[in-house]
């Protein structure tokens, strides 16, 4: 099995983990790579936690990704990031997004939001931070958010051979073509 | 043409692609976008929401009487609302062919319970398929209709969560048209009165003969031999699991059908290895058949009888391997879901749990989440339509048995459709003073916004007869003066609906109208209410961080140093501005 790759993006209701992992399979299966992708509905848009599962290879079996098997993790959210961890192969990588969404106990001043997230993290695995947020605001549309962490992604994977832009042109909302590919080429860089 | 689909799609596209031309379901997670994706191909396949799982299978029933290949879609405990008509639906047999799917949820993702209906299939005596996959989801689909014909027996696909909801590559084929068998009275099949029944009961047990034959044979119940020393029987989602453990070396029996069992292919298969494990989610399903037949297996006293399974969790149980893993020691908070900012509900539920000496009988939709701190104002969930009805017979024993306590029944629009119109009937009839509160939020919210029949729509998008909730009540015999609507997020109506009503020694009904804040809204909802985008805002300077509003719950209040309302999750439902006792809260229009 060490051929099947997995890959996890994980974050809360609404912030286009869909929308990117629906991207990211497909073209992986256009690419020629069996490909199976599980998510959790149910309960998301009512501010739970998102995940979506990716593994791909030649022959994949089961639809998820087990502790400790992830090769890369991308959390739009930094807590999620914590949640997600040991996920993580001991050398895999992760893409976090520098941005805090505080779940109700800690909006109600129940818990606290964990601090030093990064600095724990940071030493644990090989990790890419950055404000993805805020470059897809620089480009000019902050929902594209979601294209940067996928550019970042793509980039950690490393797979040759599949032509993304394209794959995000057939994707994407009519008219929003060109904003997320700027997004996605401008995740990219930041890995 | 290959595409990635997820289980459900696979199965609706399956249906199409069989000829099939009535589909009829409730929603229910993890099976609703079965039906929700049916609907593209309406232009073949009628299709609708039932009031409830019972009504869906019943009108499967007809359609496959009427010579139309049918299907009805449904979670795991939809089946058990279904049963009745299930059970004797395996006596009579179909004419068009038919399908029942039943959408398992192990590990209770969004369900309140993970009953394992294989056992049905058992119990009921219809022949079951278990895909593992999208492309074995609509081939099974597919074959699950030409097996009920072939059979005469209605059909149980068993999904899970995982096969529901995971997506892998797909084969499309084409629609092979299904022309309706001609109808053709048949009395001694169709009325089960006891002296047919003696007969269809003698018939079905010739054809669980029969079935059982098929699957020994069936292509889809063939071993996989590589290495003589360990061999796996698996079926569904669980195969994926165990070949990707036990890998290139170990022999499979992966079993697509599950009922009748395949005992002549197992003992078979069982005779040519040295050691052999049943890896199965919940139940010592196919455990218990090998056990029964003297066939001796490892499963259930190694793998976890309960909660989903994974690489992991059998990896470990079968060859004590742990995965390294990359811990920290920071945790992260919870994240449970709550009502949403704007929510209807909340200011209900604000209102309710202000009453004291009440005991509150909830039921199942996104108003459940009203039982979570910091509203807490709901004391027990048990089944689709039961707080009425468990209402009812809690008010009734304490009144009889002199306590002082009062009931207050919870309700969504389509939970009283679905089976709480016969509990309000039961309150009704037999004289109890539980207040039944009916939250009409105008949609089906917690799967995601399905019609019902209180919306005005159908599945297919049709204009609907909408039913009339309080004209309903009053024909069941409320009272007109025990009848009250309010809007529940005005806190003062409400407060004097719930106080009133209280009051009472006879059945009332509060309906709490107003549209779930994340609904399409039609043209009618804006037309009866004030969905204007409006906000709140904290005037810092009045405020004495007293936390009332941050006691509503809502998502859109933050407390830190100062409090706060985050202007773009803010809706303007003005719960908060009502409960703030220092007026520091205003709206915004």
């Amino acid at each position: 099995m060490s051929e099947v790759k997995n890959i996890l993006l994980v974050g809360v209701g609404g912030q286009g983990t869909i929308l990117a992992s629906k991207i990211l399979s497909e073209g992986l299966s256009q690419a020629g790579y069996d490909v199976k992708m599980s998510e959790i509905h149910g309960m998301s848009q009512r501010g739970g936690n998102v995940s979506t599962q990716i593994r791909f290879g030649e022959k994949v079996y089961s639809p998820i990704v087990g502790k400790g098997e992830a090769d890369v993790i991308v959390a739009f959210e930094k807590m999620e990031a914590l949640r997600w961890i040991e996920y993580l192969k001991k050398d895999g990588r992760m893409v976090i997004n520098d941005f805090e969404i505080p779940s109700v106990p800690i909006q109600q001043g129940i818990a606290k939001y964990p601090e030093g997230i990064l600095d724990e993290l940071v030493h644990k695995a090989r990790i890419s931070v950055f404000k993805a947020g805020d470059i897809a605001a620089e480009l000019g549309n902050s929902k594209t958010m979601n294209i940067v962490l996928l550019g970042a992604l793509i980039k950690a994977m490393d797979i040759p051979g599949i032509d993304w832009e394209e794959v995000i042109r057939a994707n994407v909302k009519k008219g929003f073509e060109e904003i997320n590919i700027k997004a996605f080429r401008a995740g990219a860089e930041q890995v | 043409m290959r595409q990635l689909m997820t289980g459900n799609e696979a199965v609706a596209r399956g249906a199409y692609e069989a000829g099939l031309t009535f589909a009829s379901a409730y929603p229910g997670t993890p099976s609703t976008e079965i039906l929700e994706n049916i609907v593209q191909y309406k232009e073949d396949i009628y299709c609708e929401w039932a009031p409830n799982e019972k009504v869906a299978l019943e009108a499967a029933i007809g359609a496959s009487i009427a010579g139309a290949r049918s299907m009805a879609a449904m979670k795991h405990v939809g089946v058990n609302v279904a049963a009745d008509p299930l059970f004797t639906f395996a006596y009579t047999g179909v004419t068009g062919g038919f399908v029942l799917v039943s959408a398992d949820d192990p590990g209770m993702h969004s369900s309140q319970n993970e009953q394992d209906n294989r056992n049905y299939a058992t119990a009921a005596r219809v022949l079951m398929l278990e895909p593992s996959n999208s492309q074995e989801a609509k081939d099974f689909m597919k074959l699950g209709l030409e097996l009920s014909e072939q059979f005469d027996t209605p059909v149980m696909l068993r999904m899970t969560t995982r096969i529901c909801h995971s997506k892998s590559l797909v084969e499309l084929a084409d629609r092979v048209e299904k022309t309706l068998v001609p109808y053709e009275k048949k009395i001694n099949k169709y009325v089960a009165t006891p002296a047919n029944g003696k007969v269809m009961r003698r018939k079905l047990i010739d054809r669980l003969k029969a079935m059982e034959e098929y699957s020994n044979t069936a292509a889809i119940n063939a071993a996989e031999y590589n290495g003589t020393k360990i061999g796996v029987i698996s079926s569904g989602v669980a195969y994926q699991y165990a070949r990707e453990v036990f890998g290139e070396d170990a022999s499979y029996l992966k079993l697509g059908m599950t009922f009748p069992m395949p005992m002549e292919a197992i003992r078979e298969f069982a005779s040519k290895v040295e050691k052999l494990y049943v890896i199965e989610e919940m139940d010592p399903y196919i455990e218990n058949h090998l056990k029964m037949a003297g066939i001796e297996c490892i499963g259930k006293e190694i793998i976890p009888e309960m909660d989903e399974l994974n690489t992991d969790i059998v990896r470990k149980a079968v060859f004590g391997i742990s995965t390294e893993t990359v811990t920290a020691e920071k945790e992260a908070v919870v994240r449970p879901p709550t009502l949403c900012a704007g929510c209807p509900h909340r200011g209900f539920f604000y209102s309710l749990r202000k009453k004291r000496d009440i005991i509150i009988t909830g039921d199942i939709g996104c108003y459940t989440l009203g039982s979570a701190a910091p509203l807490s104002a709901m004391d027990t969930c048990i089944c689709m339509g039961g707080s009425i009805s468990a209402g009812h017979g809690a008010a009734q024993a304490l009144k009889k048995n002199g306590s002082d306590l009062k009931v207050v029944a919870v309700i969504g629009d389509s939970t009283f459709f679905h089976t709480g119109i016969n509990s309000l009937m039961d309150v009704v009839y037999n004289k109890s003073n539980c207040v039944s509160v009916i939250l009409d939020n105008r949609i089906t919210g917690m799967t995601g916004h399905q019609e019902n029949p209180g919306t005005g729509f159908t599945l297919m998008g049709d204009p609907a007869t909408e039913v009339d909730i309080p004209m309903l009540c009053k024909a069941i015999g409320v009272k007109g003066d025990n009848i009250y609507i309010v809007n529940p997020l005005d806190l003062k109506e409400t407060d004097a609906a719930l106080t009133d009503a209280l009051s009472k020694d006879e059945p009332t009904v509060i309906i709490a109208k107003w549209p779930c804040i994340l609904k399409k809204f039609s043209d009618k909802d804006k037309e009866e209410f004030d969905l204007s985008r409006k906000w709140c805002e904290i005037d810092q300077e009045k405020c004495r961080k007293c936390k009332a509003c941050v006691k509503t719950g809502c998502p859109a209040i933050f407390s830190g140093a100062q409090i706060t309302i985050d202007k773009e999750a803010c809706t303007g439902c003005s719960v908060c501005r009502q409960v703030c006792p220092f007026d520091a809260i205003q709206e915004v229009k």
